[in-house]
């Protein structure tokens, strides 16, 4: 593939969004949809032009996205932690692994009723939830990628006297990284997700709050607004993980530009 | 750096101190016996081909001497490493190669412990232009030929400057013009740095060509100690080579083979 192929199948994939908002358009234009199930677009950025002068719009997207990245941050680290512990360590395993993967079987958004008991509807309650939601793919791909490390490489170092640390470092953290960032692309999903739903059922500001309040005044071209900033939110993070794989993984064939033999 | 001397025979008349020696060495797994009873002493600075049959123990026997692997019974001395020196250094078949690390960091892992950052990155790079690879130092991995990843593993096993390197079939994953070039750049290197080599092989030609001396293993025993006192650098196809591959392949099949 050319450098300029490249460039253009880049830019392609923008291009079925911006038909399917052109169609919707002239859709919503003919009557073939009517306002009331699904306004247009016009008036959709109408709405999005309302809420972003009265000062909602950042408002709600900056409480959302704090809680998600500070859920992340707990549930990820943590996560983190204790996929490095067990791969690393056969005696942490055999003591933690069993317990996380039963907790792991039960979705977390069936804890709810139970958080909102405990945490009332509080911050609390949302990056719990978002934490317990992160943590999962987190800690599995880490502690896969370490599992997954090839003994041959690990032997070596060994073999060139590489110590405990250097190991881990030059060897054993690099080898897990790319599996790492799946579950870190995995877990950005999971994370808007489970901040979605704890918003649209108890909270008092965000975004999922903010489409609660318009449903009630029927003000569709909020609600379509929110789902649609949801959907570049999620685009913007997982093209954050992308960007930082091509930082870190430079040395993958897969991140490579050009493949030489 | 070693000065560059020559040796050939004159190994053989008068013999260096040994640079390790296996006495009465034997290895079992489970029930079966891999190695049993073998004595061996190898001089410093002598090329050893050890040969055989799939299953022979002669990679047991590798790991053993490289410290990978600890015998059932009998003992192993090594020569002491000089200061800042690496004592055995061991090149596998595979050139097991970081892939996340560039070319010039790969082979300064073979310093871990010898030599500071920047000492090792500059002693990198000056072994690479040695085994071929200048200017190769920011490349990835990926991007090299088996042949170029192999001679990458080779100077990171020899920058340490280890008085013993054992080599567990390196070449044998290659093609065959690629191992002939290898083999060259082997001896050459070898004859200039003055280090005891242990390649376990299972090509012949490749033994007879490199080696001062051939150990046939069959069956975890020593079958076959046999001494190749050619002048070099030996050229393929040579037909003083094609007698001593004789001897040996008779020892391996019996003489109804060859």
């Amino acid at each position: 593939m050319t450098a300029q192929f490249n460039r253009f199948g880049a830019a392609v994939g923008w291009l079925l969004p911006v038909v399917i908002l052109l169609a919707w358009e002239a859709m919503s234009r003919l009557g073939v949809i009517t306002e009331n199930v699904l306004p247009a677009p016009t008036e959709v950025f109408a709405a999005f032009l309302r809420v972003l002068q009265s000062g909602d719009l950042a408002r709600n997207i900056g409480v959302s996205s704090w809680r998600a990245l500070t859920g992340l941050a707990i549930g990820g680290s943590i996560g983190f932690a204790l996929g490095l512990a067990n791969g690393l360590s056969l005696f942490s395993r055999n003591i933690t692994d069993t317990t996380l993967q039963m907790v792991r079987n039960v979705p977390h958004l069936a804890l709810i009723p139970l958080v909102i008991l405990w945490f009332g509807i509080d911050e609390g309650a949302k990056l719990f939830l978002v934490a317990l939601g992160v943590f999962f793919p987190i800690y599995v791909n880490t502690l896969l990628g370490i599992q997954t490390v090839d003994p041959q490489l690990i032997e070596m170092g060994r073999t060139y006297g590489m110590d405990r640390r250097a190991l881990f470092l030059r060897v054993i953290l690099p080898g897990a990284l790319p599996s790492i960032f799946v579950g870190l692309r995995y877990a950005l999903g999971i994370m808007w997700l489970t901040l979605i739903v704890a918003e649209t059922i108890s909270a008092s500001s965000g975004l999922g709050y903010m489409a609660m309040q318009a449903r009630e005044f029927l003000m569709i071209d909020v609600v379509v607004l929110s789902i649609l900033i949801y959907a570049l939110l999620g685009k913007l993070a997982d093209s954050f993980v992308r960007l930082l794989e091509r930082v870190c993984l430079q040395w993958h064939p897969a991140f490579q530009k050009t493949v030489r033999t | 750096m070693a000065k560059p001397q020559l040796r050939s025979i004159d190994t053989a008349i008068a013999p260096a101190p040994p640079a390790f020696s296996f006495q009465g060495v034997s290895r079992n797994f489970g029930a079966k016996s891999v190695l049993s009873n073998i004595d061996l002493s190898v001089p410093q600075g002598q090329f050893v081909a050890i040969i055989g049959k799939s299953g022979c123990g002669k990679s047991t026997l590798l790991r053993l001497l490289a410290g990978l692997d600890q015998p059932d019974g009998g003992t192993i001395s090594r020569a002491e490493a000089e200061p800042g020196q690496s004592g055995i250094r061991i090149m596998f078949q595979e050139p097991r190669l970081l892939p996340w690390a560039r070319v010039v960091d790969n082979v300064a892992v073979g310093l871990t412990g010898l030599a500071g950052k920047a000492e090792a990155k500059a002693r990198a790079h000056d072994l690479l232009a040695r085994v071929g690879l200048a200017g190769r130092d920011g490349e990835w991995p990926s991007v090299l030929s088996g042949g170029q990843r192999q001679r990458v593993a080779l100077a990171r096993a020899l920058i340490g400057q280890p008085s013993v390197l054992a080599l567990d079939e390196p070449l044998g994953a290659l093609d065959a013009l690629t191992r002939i070039e290898m083999q060259h750049l082997l001896g050459r290197i070898w004859q200039t740095q003055g280090f005891t080599a242990v390649l376990v092989t299972h090509d012949v030609a490749e033994a007879v060509i490199l080696a001062d001396r051939v150990i046939v293993l069959d069956a975890g025993k020593v079958a076959l100690d046999l001494a190749i006192p050619l002048p070099r650098p030996r050229r393929h196809g040579h037909p003083d080579l094609a007698v001593y591959e004789q001897k040996i392949l008779a020892q391996l099949f019996g003489d109804e083979a060859v």
